[in-house]
């Protein structure tokens, strides 16, 4: 436990150092959200209407461009073969860093959704639902990224490979996430039935993509 | 279990496996061939029209099939997949790998057939009917497995990666199913006309069960014939890296 | 203790790199992997630590920790250093003492001479310090098994000679090494295994 505390910590301050990838996520989200108005006009009746589907998307998409980044550093720098033969199992190794990203990228993003959905018109008693409901799917964002990004190791074009890879298994995320939404601002469907689907999906990824994960580490690192 | 593991051993040895498919093949074909001819004579001359949609209804006589080729490809690859993790037997990602471009023809085809079908019934090429829109996820899945496979050099690494990524679509196809059938009762209110009745009237159940069977017997005659040309493929390349050592041990010898 | 390698064999990319490798080591010896470039040694170093499976063979420490697996009781040190260039040299082995179960800081980077430059960016390093800093995570943790590829890449005579000081120590104190090198080390070795560049195809 000690060991995967210590490994969460220095990715954080990893990525406290290096800044870029935040920057570039969160600069990505907000240009994505800004520039789809100017796609389907000033209506903010319509904007309003589509905001939580534009939000997620947007988030998906932010969240995913820094994904191929969770092991490449290690890979090329040697560090991934040091922690490998650490007295943590690669399971674990692959969820300290899954859980990195998430702090590093995914809870900033929830943090911003909120302003950005200013831009939208979001109807105000939504925005505590698009916060929730970001900061509870953002980690099985993270976590099905680093599928991908241990698949698209040392690969030339990873990161375009692993939007290929990994967008598919995003749907359900994004469905039970603007379900949640739409089930406050319109209903009639129930909060909590998309919400809790939701919560069990991201707990269900939290266990098994490391599984998965991590094989695809063990391979990559032969 | 020592025994069905020899037969298994001795069953997925590549030359073995050339040899026996190469006498069933042929077969195979005829069997396939026979079969697509009934079929679509069925389809064609014996099954009813129906009384609103009139001949387009044909086209659920190759379009079931498809759909149900395209996930039958996607479980073949699951199972080959396991057994290329487990077993870890050239032969198993030899049948994933053939499988998948195989499997995503007959998904692209479920879903043109689907939406040529949709145009007179719907009035357009494309509805984000929930079955539809699961199978183009399926197609994506597809799709991602096809470029891992080339994005990988090394073949018996591309294969464990591919058999990974096989496995967590596997896990997630349900859950993308449930979610999209969610989201579609969600959006739109099941409008659509539905297949399944309460009962499929002989007339029409027989040619399509034919047709199924064509279908499938058509798959795996194609993945025969892939899985041959994929092992062909390889011990060609091994022969190519031998050429390769032979001519650098010479240099270093002169070096 | 005693290192048993027995029959090993290593195919990679359906090319056999090398195969009936057997080395026994008992404790306090070192093995000196020789051979020209492409015959194996890194890849029978890579196979040692876990990270490869063999094609065929058994290895085993005897004496070791039959729980942990050979790799966890190991120090690897291959061809990259290990080290991030945000982080200063203290906190680049700060996090391998954590990580790897302990060890002194301090005393790593003195033994490698790098004791002035702990509070520097690693990016910063030539690359014949980032090769020390890399090399210093053995002087942290005790494992008994070294795997070193190619350690002396871009270190200076004066570096040779400390690395040379830290394995014979390491050996002296009961450790076993296994070193790949095209380079003289200054030390003996007890044993040279040397791979051939033959090249057969399964």
């Amino acid at each position: 436990m000690k060991e995967f505390i210590s490994l969460v910590r220095r990715d954080l301050r990893l990525a406290r150092r290096e800044g870029g990838a935040i920057t570039t996520a969160l600069g990505f989200y907000l240009i994505v959200v800004a520039i789809l108005p100017l796609g389907l006009g000033p209506d903010l009746n319509l904007l309003s209407r589509i905001a939580p589907g534009v939000l997620w998307v947007a988030l998906l998409l932010a969240a995913l461009l820094s994904a191929d980044r969770i092991f490449h550093n290690d890979l090329e720098d040697g560090s991934l073969e040091v922690i490998a033969l650490g007295p943590l199992p690669l399971e674990l190794v692959v969820a300290a860093k899954s859980l990195a990203h998430w702090i590093s990228i995914g809870i900033p993003l929830a943090i911003a959704a909120p302003v950005l959905a200013l831009l939208l018109n979001l109807p105000g008693d939504a925005f505590w639902v698009l916060f929730l409901t970001m900061m509870t799917g953002t980690p099985a964002l993270s976590f099905l990224g680093a599928i991908g990004a241990a698949l698209t190791l040392g690969l030339r074009r990873g990161g375009q490979l692993l939007s290929l890879l990994i967008l598919p298994l995003y749907v359900p995320v994004l469905i039970f996430g603007v379900a949640a939404m739409n089930a406050v601002i319109t209903g009639p469907a129930p909060f909590l039935s998309s919400y809790l689907i939701l919560l069990a999906l991201t707990l269900a990824t939290l266990v098994l993509a490391p599984i998965a994960a991590a094989a695809a580490l063990r391979l990559n690192l032969q | 279990m020592t025994e069905v593991q020899g037969t298994f051993n001795r069953l997925a040895n590549p030359t073995r496996f050339l040899a026996l498919s190469g006498a069933v093949l042929p077969w195979l074909t005829g069997l396939t061939v026979a079969l697509l001819l009934v079929g679509l004579y069925l389809a064609f001359f014996v099954a009813p029209e129906d009384y609103l949609q009139g001949q387009t209804v044909k086209i659920m006589y190759i379009h079931v099939p498809f759909a149900w080729i395209a996930m039958m490809g996607y479980s073949v690859i699951t199972v080959a997949s396991i057994g290329s993790l487990i077993w870890r037997h050239p032969l198993a990602d030899v049948a994933a790998k053939a499988a998948a471009p195989i499997g995503a023809c007959f998904t692209l085809l479920a879903l043109v057939t689907g939406s040529l079908w949709g145009k007179p019934m719907w009035g357009t090429y494309w509805v984000w009917d929930a079955r539809l829109t699961s199978v183009l996820l399926l197609l994506f899945l597809y799709l991602g497995l096809m470029a891992l496979w080339q994005a990988i050099e090394e073949p018996s690494r591309a294969g464990r990666a591919a058999a990974i990524l096989a496995l967590v679509g596997s896990v997630n196809i349900p859950v993308i199913k449930f979610s999209v059938d969610w989201w579609n009762t969600l959006h739109q209110p099941a409008s659509v006309a539905r297949l399944d009745g309460p009962a499929i009237h002989p007339s029409i159940l027989l040619p399509l069960l034919v047709m199924a069977a064509a279908f499938t017997f058509l798959f795996f005659v194609l993945h025969l014939m892939a899985m041959r040309t994929e092992i062909l493929r390889r011990r060609v390349q091994v022969l190519r890296l031998t050429q390769v050592a032979a001519a650098g041990s010479v240099t270093g010898a002169r070096a | 203790m005693q290192l048993n390698v027995q029959d090993l064999a290593c195919v990679r990319g359906g090319r056999r790199v090398f195969e009936g490798v057997s080395i026994r080591v008992k404790a306090r010896g070192g093995v000196a992997l020789t051979g020209p470039n492409g015959s194996g040694k890194s890849s029978l170093l890579r196979v040692l630590a876990g990270f490869i499976a063999p094609a065929a063979g058994t290895l085993h420490l005897e004496g070791g920790d039959d729980e942990t697996p050979l790799g966890a009781q190991c120090h690897y040190v291959g061809h990259l250093n290990g080290v991030k260039n945000a982080f200063t040299l203290a906190e680049n082995l700060a996090f391998w003492a954590e990580f790897l179960g302990g060890g002194d800081v301090a005393h790593a980077l003195r033994v490698f001479g790098l004791e002035a430059l702990g509070d520097i960016p690693a990016g910063l390093l030539s690359a014949g310090q980032a090769r020390r800093l890399g090399l210093a995570r053995l002087a942290l943790a005790p494992r008994p098994l070294w795997l070193l590829d190619e350690p002396t890449v871009s270190l200076d005579a004066g570096s040779r000679k400390i690395l040379a000081k830290v394995i014979r120590e390491h050996m002296k104190g009961g450790g076993i090494v296994i070193v790949a090198t095209h380079m003289p080390l200054g030390l003996r070795l007890d044993q040279e295994l040397k791979l051939g560049a033959s090249v057969r195809t399964p």
